[in-house]
């Protein structure tokens, strides 16, 4: 009796072979697969569609194709913001993907907001063209202590959607991917939104408390709080 | 121009050049840079390093170890009349400078050359290592079995083994990239592979790429370490942003070398934009810094060097073409090293590339004579997120060019046993 592997791992195994090369079905699962990750990348923010209150920020990056290619301006504010004290600011941003932020976004943040009684928060901010050091000078500028960056995360080929979660404290242009902490793989097929709520604030308390984020931070010994290791997103 | 000016703007166009301010301002003044480059004699680039002796070990290491008597054949040759040289020059000539050439000087010929003329002395110039197979020999392909896994799962893992063993895959070496960078996980892994080769009785290597610290306190508490693995850059700074440097990288070769004597016992992955993204590239062109790279694997007689060429992300190579000329540099600049160059021919979901184009690159690598490349369920890393080559693909190589694999792995395969009924694996 073989045994059979699929049960065992997600990876794309016992494909079948037809000669030495792929059967067409799994030929055209792939392609529909990198197909619906190459839309996610290119899918543009539709702010008006997002059901909350936001601000809404953009990068100096002017369009997808220009974002693609300089992080640099994906990471610099080109809307002024007026100063607005407060412990923690949230940020819901594209990323390499915007599918994400609409997917993900609207149902984190309100779990996350019904649990932050006792912070002062800041506006909600929308950041379009958005790379993760954006929220340094958005934080940065309105003057808050804490920055929460949700952001769509580089799409791999069975996770389009995939949403991270940016903690800085004092943050401010200049701030290394060392000095922060990550949740990663947010999706009801990944890490699901209550699981990831909780650890996020999790590291939102642990911050306020020691006043940092980064590689010395932990929510708890066992929590999967990674420094984020690819500062692509 | 300087030196380091002239090269970066004879680079061909690539995003991470233009990212770092470095690439040519114009078509007509990328040639120009050229037409200077090949005026330029080879003498002059041990005169001028692109960065300080004093301030870098890179720099160090590649001026310490150059072989002046090596070097004399070709001594007295400007970069375009190198080029011309390589065309026409045998494997033995290839081998026998080899020790005499710097980075510099393989990267600055290259941006001279056509894609053919990268296929095609790189062709010429086979580099063989072993330990339990044979890797690099004229008429074979190998490959490395990558069975990563989200969450480091042994069973999903073993999974993937069974079915890249199933599909001829594996005779570079099964090598793991773990999600999570810890000694258990690493020790854990390790023992899977392990247990897998002596069940089965196969020729193969193990490696799960943690961080090399980890790797070596992994062999102290006791794991059956086969290859150490460590990612690499041109620059000292590069590495120090890696966390290694190269008395660390001595240590470990020096561990895994008393651990198996007499093979080849390092596997060094690189790749073009690192040093950028580090902040670390000192206003060299990436490429050149890429191929300084392969100096430092240079020390250690790796089993396996590979550049995972399309991974970094657009900033760096924006597309198939890009993409496509990078890895062919990076082997052509790796082979003349002397370098058992590999390759990881992959790309991302934001980059320009399809497998269209990885389909157009592992042919031209396999047609250079490429040592090996990845087998992937697939070709889909579900830990990593990002496509590179299946199973298949190599499959697909070995029958258009007539290959093999590692002969060792190859005598194995013809009294393989039944994988799948190998269920023992699975509980």
């Amino acid at each position: 009796m073989a045994v059979d592997l699929k049960l065992y791992t997600p990876a794309r195994v016992a494909l079948g072979r037809r000669g030495t090369s792929l059967p067409t079905a799994e030929l055209l699962q792939f392609d529909l697969d990198h197909a619906r990750a190459r839309d996610a990348v290119q899918a543009e923010l539709d702010p008006s569609s997002l059901p909350f209150p936001h601000l809404l920020v953009a990068s100096r990056a002017p369009d997808r194709r220009t974002f693609l290619l300089r992080p640099d301006l994906g990471r610099q504010l080109a809307t002024p913001l007026p100063a607005y004290p407060c412990d923690a600011v949230i940020v819901l941003a594209d990323g390499l993907s915007a599918l994400a932020a609409h997917r993900h976004g609207p149902p984190l943040l309100a779990l996350l907001e019904a649990a932050l009684t006792g912070w002062r928060l800041g506006p909600t901010i929308v950041a379009r063209q958005a790379r993760v050091a954006l929220g340094d000078p958005i934080g940065h500028q309105l003057g808050a202590s804490l920055c929460l960056m949700l952001i769509g995360e580089r799409p791999g080929l069975t996770s389009p959607d995939s949403l991270g979660a940016y903690l800085t404290w004092d943050p401010r242009p200049g701030r290394t991917d060392a000095e922060r902490n990550c949740v990663s793989n947010i999706r009801p097929e990944g890490l699901p939104y209550e699981a990831a709520a909780a650890l996020i604030l999790a590291l939102m308390r642990a911050a306020r408390l020691r006043q940092l984020t980064g590689v010395t931070l932990k929510a708890d010994a066992d929590a999967p709080a990674l420094p984020p290791s690819r500062s692509d997103s | 121009m300087n030196l380091l000016e002239l090269l970066a703007a004879s680079s061909p166009l690539r995003s991470g050049d233009v990212l770092a301010g470095v690439a040519a301002s114009s078509s007509e003044q990328r040639i120009r840079a050229r037409m200077a480059l090949a005026e330029v004699p080879l003498k002059r680039f041990l005169a001028e390093p692109p960065i300080p002796y004093e301030s870098d070990d890179v720099t160090r290491l590649i001026c310490d170890s150059h072989d002046s008597a090596a070097f004399a054949p070709i001594s007295s040759l400007c970069v375009g009349e190198f080029r011309d040289w390589l065309l026409e020059a045998t494997p033995t000539q290839l081998e026998s400078i080899a020790p005499g050439l710097t980075p510099e000087m393989v990267a600055a010929v290259s941006k001279l050359m056509r894609n053919q003329d990268l296929i095609l002395v790189a062709s010429r110039r086979r580099v063989v290592t072993r330990f339990r197979t044979t890797i690099g020999l004229p008429g074979r392909l190998s490959t490395r079995l990558q069975p990563n896994h989200p969450a480091d799962d042994p069973r999903g893992i073993a999974a993937s083994i069974l079915d890249g063993l199933t599909l001829d895959s594996g005779d570079a070496c099964i090598g793991i990239n773990p999600a999570t960078d810890s000694v258990q996980s690493t020790v854990t892994l390790l023992r899977l592979i392990e247990e897998i080769r002596l069940r089965l009785d196969a020729p193969v290597q193990s490696c799960v790429l943690a961080h090399v610290t980890t790797q070596m306190q992994a062999l102290l508490a006791g794991a059956p370490v086969d290859l150490i693995f460590q990612s690499i850059g041109g620059t000292e700074a590069t590495n120090q942003s890696f966390g290694i440097s190269l008395s660390m990288l001595d240590e470990a070769h020096h561990m895994a070398s008393e651990r198996h004597p007499g093979a080849n016992v390092m596997y060094f992955e690189t790749g073009q934009g690192s040093a950028l993204s580090a902040n670390a590239h000192h206003g060299i062109d990436q490429q050149t810094t890429e191929a300084r790279a392969y100096a430092v694997a240079r020390r250690y007689s790796p089993l396996l060097v590979n550049t995972v060429v399309g991974f970094i992300g657009p900033e760096y190579l924006a597309d198939g073409k890009q993409i496509i000329r990078a890895g062919l540099e990076d082997h052509f600049c790796g082979k003349l090293l002397g370098l058992p160059m590999g390759c990881d021919i992959c790309y991302t979901n934001h980059a320009e590339a399809d497998s269209n184009d990885m389909d157009l690159l592992m042919t031209a690598l396999t047609a250079a004579g490429c040592n090996y490349i990845m087998g992937i369920p697939g070709a889909d890393d579900i830990m990593l997120h990002y496509q590179s080559t299946s199973f298949h693909d190599a499959l697909y190589l070995r029958q258009l060019f007539q290959l093999r694999p590692a002969p060792e792995f190859e005598a194995w395969l013809s009294r393989r046993p039944s994988l799948l009924d190998s269920s023992w694996l699975l509980t």
